[in-house]
Order: C-alpha cells, then structure tokens, then sequence
C-alpha cells in the first residue's frame, strides 16, 4: 500500500486504479468542481432572489443542497472509498458522523424544545434584555 | 521505547527488539483523517452554538442586516477553485512534475490568502459598524465559527508555504509525498467545512 513508492509500478500495468485511491484524476476534480459549482450556485440563487415566498422552503433546500455538496466534495476531492487504508478511514468517518449527527440533532432539539418552554418575559424584563 | 534504552545502555542485540519499529504503510494518512474527524466535532459543536445563539441578537443587528452575500459568492468560488487547483497539483505530483506542482500549490496559497484577506475585511467591516463579537450571543457564536474555519485556512497557508520550501529544496520524496497528501485532505476538508458555513450561517441565517 506504500503508494508514492509503488505508484510507477503500479501505474504501468494498471492505470487509474492506484490514482484513484490516492490523488484522484483530472477527471474526478472537475467533475467535482462542476459538481459543487452547481450545488453552490442553485442555494445563492434561490436565497440572492428570493425565489420561493416561503422562507423554510428556502432553507430546507439550501440546507438539503449542503448536506448533497459535502458528500460531493467527500467522494469527489477527498476520495473517500471503502478501499482506502483498509476501510478505517471510511469507518472513522461513519462512526463521526453518527456522533455528529447525534450531538448537533439532539443539542438543536434540546434547545429549541427548552426556548418554546420558556415562560414569556414581562415587558420590563424584555426591554432590559434586549438592549 | 525499550528497544532505545537497549541500544543506548549497551548496544545489547536482542532477537526480540528491532532498533526501529516498521511504520505501518500510511499510518500518518490514517492518523491525519482521524485528526481531521476531530476537527469535525469542533465545527459541529460552533454550528450548535450558531444554531442556538443565531436569533438572540439582544437588540443588535440581525444575520440579514450584517451579512453580505456578494461578498459571501466570492469567498466560496475563492476557496472552491482553491480546492480544485490543489487537486491539480496533487495530479502533478504524481506526475514527478516539481514546478508544475509548486506552480498550482502556489495558485492554491494565493487564492487562500484572498479568501482570508476578504474575510478579516469583512470582520473588520463588521467591528467597525458596531456589529462585533461583543455585541450580542448571535454575533459572538458568528465570529467564533467564521474565525475558526478562518484560522484553519490561515494555518493552512501557513503549512503550504513550509512545505513549498521542503518541496523546492528536497523534491518529491516519499516524505513529502506524505505530507503534501495530508495537506491535501487538510485543505479540501476546509472546503467542505465551509459549504455548511456559507448555506448555514449565511444563506439559512439571512432567512431566520
């Protein structure tokens, strides 16, 4: 697997395969570039000209066209396979994920759920609080 | 750690204890991305802060009175051809082409150091009209999240220009092979730290 040393070998009898698990190809960073423009360019659209008149529509598009670009940039520029270093990086990257998911779904529920339950402010104490 | 205090007590030779451990074949690529998922977890922690704090502005400017979106478009097409151009000098190291190599790392660096440049422009934009961390837990948990992800592109170019000089005065060695390989994953990770930057606290913040 010592691919700086083994790249010339392995790229005569078997081309791509080596640059694909290492540096990726010319290929695979434009189409992720075009990819990813696409994906950048729909959210600044729909939110620049206020496209839809329901604001949560727009942020659950643009937040949906996110989560679709980092798996673009993830399989595109960071060549996330299952091959690679024997499958620990992929099973790191699941395992934070799940984590990540549970810490910032749960905090956001938490949160929010805690901030409806609030009990109102009286007016006095709203005014202090907001200046 | 015995088999040194061996050698160095009485170069005692032992069947059992190799002077040297054998690196495990991309063991600093594996340890960097399980350092880079780490990384994760601070962003996701500053985007919980964003995502609680965005709407307490105390008073103060909201997200869509502060935040500039033709500003934000140039930032993110910066980075992203950043990104890209990195790709291609990745390609070019394969490739055993040096100065192709440091000519696109060079293009990298430069389009990094715009995005931080418009960026600190953009902060001090902010401070001066009275929109600075201080102002209220909106702001605060704004800077702190932007200011990180800013602080890593800048201790990336930091990186980049460091192993630009091993790069020019060593070569492609398999060392540097190495560490421009962790570079790489480093910088295209910030690339995708910033596509929940821009669409969360800007794109989505601008709405709420």
């Amino acid at each position: 697997m010592s691919h700086s040393t083994s790249h010339d070998l392995a790229h005569g009898h078997e081309p791509g395969h080596d640059e694909h698990a290492n540096h990726g190809t010319l290929r695979s960073y434009l189409t992720g570039f075009a990819l990813a423009a696409i994906l950048t360019i729909i959210p600044f659209w729909l939110v620049m000209g206020q496209v839809f008149a329901n604001h949560w529509v727009t942020i659950t598009i643009v937040l949906a066209l996110a989560v679709v670009q980092i798996f673009v940039h993830i399989v595109y520029f960071l060549h996330l396979d299952a091959r690679g270093e024997g499958g620990w990086n992929l099973l790191s990257f699941v395992f934070t994920v799940v984590l990540v998911v549970i810490v910032l779904g749960a905090s956001i529920w938490v949160m929010y759920t805690e901030n409806t339950l609030m009990m109102p402010m009286s007016p006095q104490y709203q005014h202090s609080a907001d200046t | 750690m015995s088999a040194t205090a061996v050698d160095t007590t009485g170069n005692l030779q032992s069947p059992f204890l190799c002077s040297e451990e054998p690196h495990a074949p991309n063991g600093s690529l594996l340890g960097f991305w399980i350092y880079l998922m780490s990384d994760c977890f601070i962003f996701a922690s500053l985007f919980v802060c964003y995502a609680v704090l965005g709407t307490s502005t105390a008073g103060g400017p909201t997200a869509a009175e502060v935040l500039d979106l033709p500003g934000l478009a140039v930032n993110t097409a910066l980075l992203l051809v950043s990104s890209v151009t990195f790709g291609f000098a990745m390609l070019e190291m394969a490739r055993k082409r040096k100065t192709a190599m440091l000519a696109w790392l060079a293009v990298s660096g430069l389009l990094a150091a715009a995005f931080v440049t418009l960026e600190i422009h953009e902060f001090l934009g902010m401070i001066a009209e009275g929109a600075g961390p201080g102002r209220s837990a909106f702001l605060s948990s704004f800077f702190t999240l932007v200011g990180t992800h800013g602080l890593h592109v800048s201790v990336g170019i930091l990186w980049l220009v460091v192993l630009m000089v091993q790069l020019g005065k060593f070569g492609i060695t398999e060392a540097n092979v190495r560490r421009l390989q962790c570079l790489s994953m480093f910088w295209h990770f910030l690339d995708l730290v910033w596509v929940g930057v821009f669409s969360f606290v800007y794109l989505a913040g601008v709405l709420r």
